[in-house]
Formats: C-alpha cells, structure tokens, sequence
C-alpha cells in the first residue's frame, strides 16, 4: 500500500472523513452567518453564543422536561430562532441604517451578556448530554472507527445546508430574498414586506446556530464558552468563502474542515492557526474571498 | 482641658500599639475566572482565602487581611501584567492560586524579582520546585511528577506497559508528558508517541483517532479542565476503552466527573491531593464551602488556597511581620497542619509535603448522588508521593 510522508491510507482516510465532520459544524454556522449577512449586512457575532443556546436548550428539554434528543432536533432551533427574533426587533433593527461596526459591536456584547449570564447559573466545566441510544455506539468502516453520533452530524448538516441553498437559490421565496438584498426599497415597492423578510431571515439563520448546537450537545461538553471557541473559526470561515455567499460558506467550511483535518496528522500543533493562515491568504489574492463578488 | 485631652488620646494610643500590633497583609488569588479552568479554581478559590483568613481569625489576632482577585485568562502575558501592577502599585503581599503552569512559572519569577510570596495552589509543572524553583514559592497542592508517580505507576502496574500521549501544547502539558514518560520508561514500559494539540481545545478525534492508531495500551490525556472533559466524553464516543485501550485522566478534577457524569467516567483512575469526603474536618469544610459556591463541592486546588493561606497567616502571626524572607523561613520551619491535609511539611526547595491519593472513578450504581464519586484505591505516603529533593535540579539545594 502507499504511504504518503510515513502516514498509512488508513489514518489518512479517517482523518479526512473527521475533518469533513468538523466541517460539517462549520458549514451550518457559517451558513447562517453568510445568510444573515447578506440581507441584513450584520455581522452577527452572537452567532457563537446562540450556537451555545441551542446546546442548552436540548439539555434543558432532557432535564427539566424529559423530552429526548430526536424531539430537541427539531424543537429548539425554532425556539432559538424565535429568540434572535426578539433580538432584531428590539435592538438590532435600530442599527441598519449605521455602519457595520455598529451591528458588529452590539452583537459582540450581547454575545458577551448571554454566554456570561449562562456562566454565572452552569459554570464553565459543562453538563452531560447522553447520546440517545440510536447515536450510541458506530461502524468499522476498515480504516476508522466511525461513531453513530458522527455519522449522523455529516448527514444532517448536509441536509440542512442543501435545503437552506436550495430554498433561497431555487425558489420564489428565496427570490424575494435575494432581490431584497440587492434593493429592498425596490423590493418594498412591489408590495412584499421586506422588515418582516428581514426578521425572519434573521431568525432562520440564528436557528441554524441552534441546530448546529444541538448537533454538537451529544459530542461536545455542553458549556457556555463552547461557542467562544467555534466563533473565530467560523468568521474566518465565512472571510475566505466570501461574506455573504451562500454556496461559498457551504463549500469553504466543508474544505476548511478539510485541510484543518490533515494539519492535525501532519503538523497538530499548527491545526489552531491553519485556517487563520489561509484566511490571511486569500485576503492577499482575492480580497472579496474565494466565492465573493467585489463591490 | 484641651491638653489633658491630648495627652490621654495619645497614651490610650500608645497603649494600644504595644498591646497589639497590626498588620496589613494584601492576598491576590490570581486564576482563570472565565475560561476552561474557572469552575477548578476561579470563584471557588476566593472563596476558600477568605474562609481561610476568617477561620483563622485573623482580625483577632492583630491580622487585617484583605482579599483582591484577578482574571488571568490563562495568558502569560496577560497574568505577568496583573502580578506586576499588584506587586508594584496596589501593595499585594502575597500572590495565591495561579493555575496554567505557563501563567504560574511568570508569576514565579516576577515573585522573587520583587521579593514578595507566591502560594502555588493551582498550577502543576513540577518544575516550580525543580529548575525553576525559587525561595520566594511554596508550591502546596501537587505536581506533574506526583500526578505521573501515581496514575503512570498505577496503569503500569495493570499492565498498561505501552502508551500514547495526548497532550495540551503548552508547559503543563509538556511537563506531565516529560514526567509521565520516565516513570513508564523506568518501570518497564515505553512510550510509541505522542499528539500535542492546541489549547484550549475543542475537537479531539482526530487526536484519539491517532492514539487508537497507535496500538499503545494506555492512552494517557496530558490536560486538564475542560480540555480533559472533551477528550474522554470524545473518547467514550470513539470506542477507545471498548478497543481495549485504557483511557488514564492523568489530571482529573472532581468538577471534570461532576460535568462527564458517571456514566462516562466510571472507572478512571486518578491522583489527588484532596476529596471532600475523606474524613470529619474535610466533610465539615466542604460542606461550608458548598454553600459559598454555589453548591459545588471544593477541588483540591481550592483546597489548597484553603490551607496555603492558613499556613502563611500562621507564619505572619508566629514572625509578628510580613517581610517576605522571614514568613517563607517560618512556613518552611513550621510543620504544616490544616483540617484539608492534615500534617506536613514545606520542604527547602518549596515543595509542600503531603499525603497523595489514588482515586478510581465510582459506577453509576455506586453513587449516593451528587459529588459521591470517588472511592479510595491507595494511600501514597508523602514522602512517596513527591519527587526527591536531589532528583529535581533546583537550584537552591545545591
């Protein structure tokens, strides 16, 4: 058998299939960060914290109301979707009209409130999630063992990133969407609602953080600082795939997932700044990233 | 009448000088309050110095004990900050806690540049007390070298002969790699490598992945906090024990269990200095602390700013002075005696003398509940369980 730089196919086959894994998790939030983006223009850095809420909503539905994981699937993203909603009537509706920095820096500080307030109630070591019993347990797949759990995050962010390309590319909605984007006064005139689009937009793409959250409650510690840690990944993720592209961000946070995957076999100590590094690269060769229009 | 008054405030003043002295002793417990080690020690250990001075009575005994506290966010950089500012403006006499080794060996050094005290609870590099060892230090809780005698000797003993290392990239984690290895290479075993990942971190997989690549028998985690919580729920996911590999927590917390839950880490095996459930006195303090915390049970590095601070202020009384010399010599001639760990001593290099424990994680069924999680597998005597003084290359014992 081949052997590339004294690593055998089969750890190199295993560590890619866990890189697209962890791409998985970049991808939908990136998703949701591309989404809100282009058609808010927000940068929405609560993102990591409401990627963190969706973790604790299916913790809180198993503990305090017993309901399982198959049913917090599908349950909280909504409920976390609805929060964002608030958020953009209360608070960020106001900021449209200012520059980028203003949405940026109230974003940051109520990522800043809520992962604090879950601080001071949790702490920071995290609550165990157990893996429902269809999650439990995996494959041999002859190069790697494959846990269900993993397994199932590839699948289902798939899903959900094809759906969510495919509902705003495709259809007569996601039309409304784009053209929005491109002149909502425009948009406006042709009588469709377009602060109504933008909040719900709003919400979708903070829904898809509460997916990934939930994703993310059976595998990783379930703890307040967990978006924290995702969140620059997944900014420099959507800076290399081109802000507001959809398909870009999709693309990017599988590569990136990817690459971040193989930097972990052959040099692991480098895998935190990788991604950083490329991002730094493309900004170099193409400023607008790598899916992006320039202005 | 004006004068008489006079005279008799400053007699009543002198009076009371010469029945009491006062001092003013300043306490910083420097820690991470925000990130991956806050529930370890954070909050938890400024609780724990403040119990220790109000338990001591300091306002009694002439003793004005004020507690400051800092978030070093577990950056050198930006502990050495803080420590600097507390030493040189803000008249701190004494620095506690300092988890992260990185952010602890900085907090060492600039301790001793500006002659004042450094009560080491929560770092773990043995090399506090080794090459970077200072006669400003006491380093109370544990280290990597009592961490790799226990847990390393422990697995080698059940035969876990063979290992692989995934360990956090920074001076802790290399410390208890390097420590852990030659304990394993001198009982007979050896090590088939090691995978150093980023700290914190979030994903271990492809790290596990490596280390069950690696066919070694024990694969031993060389982190701490969170980082340790993620690497054995990931572990328990990716089948490592169910392989036959086994999995060794070589610096597991209380508080790491209480976050994993038994159904994940039964059956770890760990080293500590301390549990809440060991006797009477730990019982009766931990009961106390729990309800200043929060409801969380202390960790033996809380433990230790318990007992550290105690120590010192009984030095303070014993020396009637705060000067940084005289209270290291007093804490390291006095033997030590706290309700936490019992009686010990502070040997020459700073290294705090203590019994240390083997701890096996207890099964679900096992548990009375809630912070009931570990069940005492051996004693190892303290002049067993830390490094001997000639072994350690610090330079004050030379």
């Amino acid at each position: 058998m081949f052997e590339l730089l004294g690593i055998p196919p089969q750890v190199l086959f295993g560590q890619l299939l866990l890189g697209l894994i962890n791409g998985s998790f970049y991808a939908v939030l990136s998703l949701g960060l591309a989404v809100i983006f282009g058609l808010l223009n927000i940068i929405n850095f609560t993102h990591g914290a409401q990627y963190m809420l969706g973790a604790f909503g299916a913790w809180m539905l198993l503990n305090y109301l017993g309901v399982g994981y198959w049913w917090a699937v599908f349950i909280v993203p909504p409920i976390v979707g609805v929060t964002g909603i608030v958020l953009e009537r209360l608070l960020i509706r106001r900021l449209y009209h200012l520059d980028h920095l203003y949405g940026l820096l109230l974003t940051f500080g109520m990522a800043l409130i809520i992962v604090g307030f879950f601080r001071q109630f949790f702490g920071v070591s995290g609550l165990p999630y157990p893996p429902p019993p269809l999650l439990t347990g995996g494959h041999n797949l002859g190069f790697m063992y494959l846990p269900n759990s993993r397994a199932w995050v590839i699948f289902a962010s798939l899903i959900v990133c094809l759906a969510t390309w495919f509902i705003i590319e495709k259809t007569r909605l996601g039309a409304y969407l784009r053209a929005a984007t491109e002149n909502p006064t425009m948009v406006g005139a042709f009588g469709i609602n377009v602060p109504l689009l933008v909040t719900l937009t709003y919400g979708f793409g903070v829904a898809l953080a509460g997916f990934a959250g939930v994703l993310a409650a059976p595998i990783y510690a379930v703890n307040p600082n967990m978006g924290s840690d995702l969140i620059i990944v997944v900014f420099a993720v959507v800076v290399i795939g081109g802000m507001g592209s959809i398909l870009g961000s999709i693309l990017t946070g599988f590569g990136l997932g990817l690459i971040e995957g193989l930097t972990r076999v052959f040099y692991p100590e480098g895998s935190a700044v990788v991604i950083f590094v490329i991002m730094a690269l493309v900004l170099l060769v193409k400023p607008a990233g790598l899916f992006g229009r320039s202005a | 009448m004006k004068k008489m008054g006079f005279i008799l405030a400053s007699t009543a003043s002198l009076l009371m000088a010469g029945a009491a002295y006062a001092t003013d002793v300043k306490i910083g417990v420097l820690n991470d309050r925000s990130g991956i080690y806050a529930d370890i020690a954070g909050e938890g250990s400024v609780i724990a110095a403040q119990m220790a001075a109000e338990d001591f009575k300091a306002a009694d005994k002439g003793i004005n004990v004020s507690i400051v506290s800092a978030d070093h966010q577990n950056k050198p950089d930006v502990g050495s900050n803080i420590a600097r500012q507390w030493y040189d403006t803000e008249n701190v006499d004494v620095i506690a806690d300092v988890p992260t080794s990185s952010v602890a060996l900085a907090v060492n050094e600039i301790t001793k540049e500006k002659n004042k005290i450094f009560l080491a609870s929560g770092p773990a590099s043995s090399d506090l007390t080794g090459k970077a060892c200072s006669p400003n230090t006491v380093h109370w809780t544990y280290d990597t070298w009592a961490l790799a005698n226990g847990t390393g000797s422990a697995m080698v003993a059940q035969g876990g002969d063979s290992w692989f290392f995934v360990t956090a990239d920074y001076a802790f984690g290399h410390a208890l790699e390097r420590d852990t290895s030659a304990v394993v290479e001198a009982s007979g075993g050896k090590v088939l490598g090691a995978v150093r990942h980023p700290f914190p971190g979030q994903d271990f997989s492809s790290f596990l992945l490596q280390a069950q690549g690696s066919g070694a028998k024990v694969v031993g985690l060389a982190n701490a906090g969170g980082d340790t919580i993620n690497a054995v729920k990931q572990a328990s996911e990716f089948g490592i024990t169910q392989g036959g590999q086994s999995l060794a927590a070589l610096l597991m917390f209380i508080n790491d269990v209480h976050a994993l839950g038994l159904d994940v880490a039964q059956g770890l095996v760990l080293t500590g200095a301390f549990y809440w459930d060991m006797n009477d006195q730990t019982r009766e303090f931990s009961a106390r602390f729990q309800e200043r915390n929060a409801g969380q049970k202390p960790s033996m590095i809380e433990a230790g700013v318990y007992a550290s601070v105690l120590h010192y202020l009984k030095a303070v009384e014993a020396v009637g002075d705060k000067d940084a010399a005289k209270v290291m010599a007093k804490m390291k001639e006095m033997p030590t005696d706290d309700p936490l760990f019992g009686k010990g001593t502070i040997r020459a290099d700073g290294r705090k003398l203590h019994d240390m424990y083997l701890f096996r994680v207890k099964k679900p069924e096992q548990s009375k509940g809630a912070w009931d999680y570990f069940e005492t597998v051996a004693t190892i005597p303290a002049d067993k369980a830390f490094r001997p003084l000639a072994d350690g290359d610090c330079p004050l014992v030379k």
